[in-house]
């Protein structure tokens, strides 16, 4: 659905995006992750078209979204911009009936599409009413109602959730998991490593315009989270001391409940037979994976050094 | 253009005259503007004039008319000098001056419509859309040329009433447009507005801000009052011809500057970049 190919851009002396490749597969949720300024959001500019690369190729659904297919791109991509995008003297019907005639919905479907899309975020209520009185949740969800009307086969999201309140990002993101299940495309954009977990088939790792890893997130906790962390505790906690001993752990630390890193995650049940034999009666024994977050840190780590 | 360009543009025009329409902080002080110059004052000040009995004042007014030029002289109708003066004021004062409001009003929404995208951060929106830029600087001309229009007509109408209840029975009945101010509000206000337009809209496809682009503006509208004065007044060998040659000339430039303009307005500068 989208294809970078070593993409350059830049803003005068600043280079926002450098040799960056990336592939959006249908029915995927691909995940930009990095913080500030990692030029998540030049991204999704560079595949609407609304900017211009500097080098490399851009193909959107096979197309150059910069040449004269550009409109046809456009056409077929949802966009929900860091900031909402929205016309706060209009209401949200006029917002929404903005987007549904500017992207070729047929006339005789506009009513019909806005009230599903303002049920599906729940705005119906609040659709007669001026989008400067809206809530940044409001906007938020007319702007992602606005970005569906035409039932694009492409959702660019950038930051989606932001200033949304919980259990709100929760809905979006539900959403957003659900629109991927129907076969669309969605390239999100994130600083907030908490939604991407769960939701992301593909994490772009993104650091000063460059990609610094990219892969689903159990291939990157192969490879940078190696070692297998399991909690344990037991009644006697004092007998967890012997897992030091055992050749295939890596590190341990006890402060109340242990913490066993292994060289190798089968090794588990080797680690909780060693431990019953010499006598723990064990209460908890928990294999960790690691959080986006941690993965996130652990990458950036990994780049720095 | 495709054979959708006109649907797509008209909807971004529609929409902006929506948004126009709701933006009464931003209408109401040009309509006061338009108030002030087609009615009130022209109101207040000829109605003062046509009832002055002071004899020393009458005798100003009537110096005043003489101090105009023989050609003119010829042209002021109304019997005594208070009549005359005020015959006078209505075609070659107020008029003139008030001619300045339709091309503000076009040049405050040009402005507006396009830097307003970018500092509402809505233009965002519409460089992701499907609307070819061409589409975007069309909408964005249509919404900005029709207050200006509605304006001049409006305001012409108000002002004919005006001046033609107030001096037209002491210069023997409704004398207001005059044959040159036909030409002048139908003829050459009309591409003096685009050309005006052409102007802003490139200069706010550039500029960070709507002040700057209005004040560019100004180049347009100071030409058109000294013209104003000269058609109206007459004071231009062969007014109506050079009328005719000035509007025809106005209507070349327009074009060609809106043309030129149209390659302003591209998706970057949309979105707060470029220029």
């Amino acid at each position: 659905m989208v294809e970078l190919d070593d993409v350059r851009r830049t803003f005068g002396p600043v280079v926002a995006v450098e040799a960056l490749s990336l592939r959006v597969p249908a029915g995927s949720v691909t995940v930009l992750l990095g913080p500030n300024g990692a030029g998540k959001t030049t991204v999704v500019r560079l595949v609407t078209g609304a900017l211009a690369s500097h080098g490399g190729r851009v193909r959107v659904l096979g197309l150059d979204p910069t040449g004269p297919d550009g409109t046809a791109v456009r056409r077929r991509c949802g966009v929900v911009p860091a900031r909402p995008a929205l016309y706060d003297r209009l209401t949200g019907y006029d917002n929404l009936r903005y987007g549904a005639e500017l992207f070729e919905v047929p006339a005789s479907r506009i009513d019909e599409r806005i009230a599903d899309a303002a049920a599906r975020f729940g705005i119906t209520a609040a659709l007669e009413m001026r989008v400067g009185g809206y809530s940044t949740g409001m906007r938020a969800r007319l702007a992602l109602a606005r970005a569906v009307l035409h039932e694009p086969d492409l959702l660019l999201l950038d930051e989606p959730t932001a200033g949304l309140d919980p259990e709100s990002a929760r809905t979006v993101l539900g959403l957003i998991d659900e629109l991927a299940e129907q076969g669309k495309a969605v390239l999100m954009c994130t600083h907030l490593l908490l939604e991407a977990e769960g939701l992301a088939d593909e994490v772009v790792v993104l650091d000063q315009g460059r990609t610094l890893v990219a892969g689903s997130p159990e291939q990157l906790t192969q490879r940078y989270w190696p070692a297998a962390r399991v909690v344990l505790d037991a009644d006697d906690p004092t007998l967890l001391d012997q897992a030091q001993r055992l050749p295939f752990v890596c590190s341990y630390a006890r402060n109340g409940a242990a913490t066993v890193e292994l060289t190798d995650p089968s090794r588990v049940p080797d680690l909780v037979d060693a431990l019953v034999g010499a006598g723990a009666r064990l209460r908890r024994v928990e294999p960790q994976t690691p959080t986006l977050e941690q993965l996130y840190f652990a990458i950036r780590q990994g780049a720095h050094a | 253009m495709s054979a959708r360009t006109p649907s797509k543009a008209l909807v971004i025009a529609r929409t902006d005259l929506r948004q126009l329409r709701q933006s009464r902080d931003f209408w109401l002080p040009l309509a006061i503007i338009a108030g002030l110059f087609f009615v009130v004052l022209p109101a207040i000040l000829l109605v003062l004039i046509t009832h002055v009995s002071d004899v020393r004042l009458v005798k100003q007014l009537s110096d005043l008319v003489g101090s105009l030029p023989k050609q003119l002289r010829t042209k002021v109708k109304g019997a005594s000098g208070p009549a005359q003066a005020s015959y006078a004021l209505a075609v070659y004062l107020f008029a003139p001056l008030a001619i300045i409001v339709p091309l503000t009003v076009s040049s405050a929404v040009g402005a507006n419509t396009v830097i307003g995208e970018r500092e509402r951060g809505s233009g965002e929106f519409l460089a992701h859309s499907p609307a070819s830029e061409r589409q975007i600087y069309l909408g964005k001309l249509i919404a900005s040329l029709i207050p200006g229009y509605l304006a001049a007509a409006v305001g012409f109408g108000c002002y004919s009433l005006v001046v033609n209840l107030t001096v037209g029975p002491k210069v023997g009945g409704w004398f207001f447009p005059t044959r040159n101010w036909w030409i002048l509000v139908v003829w050459v206000l009309p591409p003096f507005i685009a050309l005006a337009l052409a102007v802003i809209l490139a200069i706010s496809a550039k500029v960070s801000s709507a002040a700057a682009a209005q004040q560019a503006s100004a180049l347009v509208t100071l030409p058109l009052i000294l013209i104003a004065y000269a058609v109206a007044s007459g004071t231009l060998f062969r007014a109506e011809v050079v009328a005719f040659a000035i509007g025809g000339l106005a209507w070349l430039g327009a074009f060609a500057a809106l043309w030129r303009g149209s390659m302003a307005v591209q998706r970057e500068r949309l979105l707060g970049m470029g220029g």
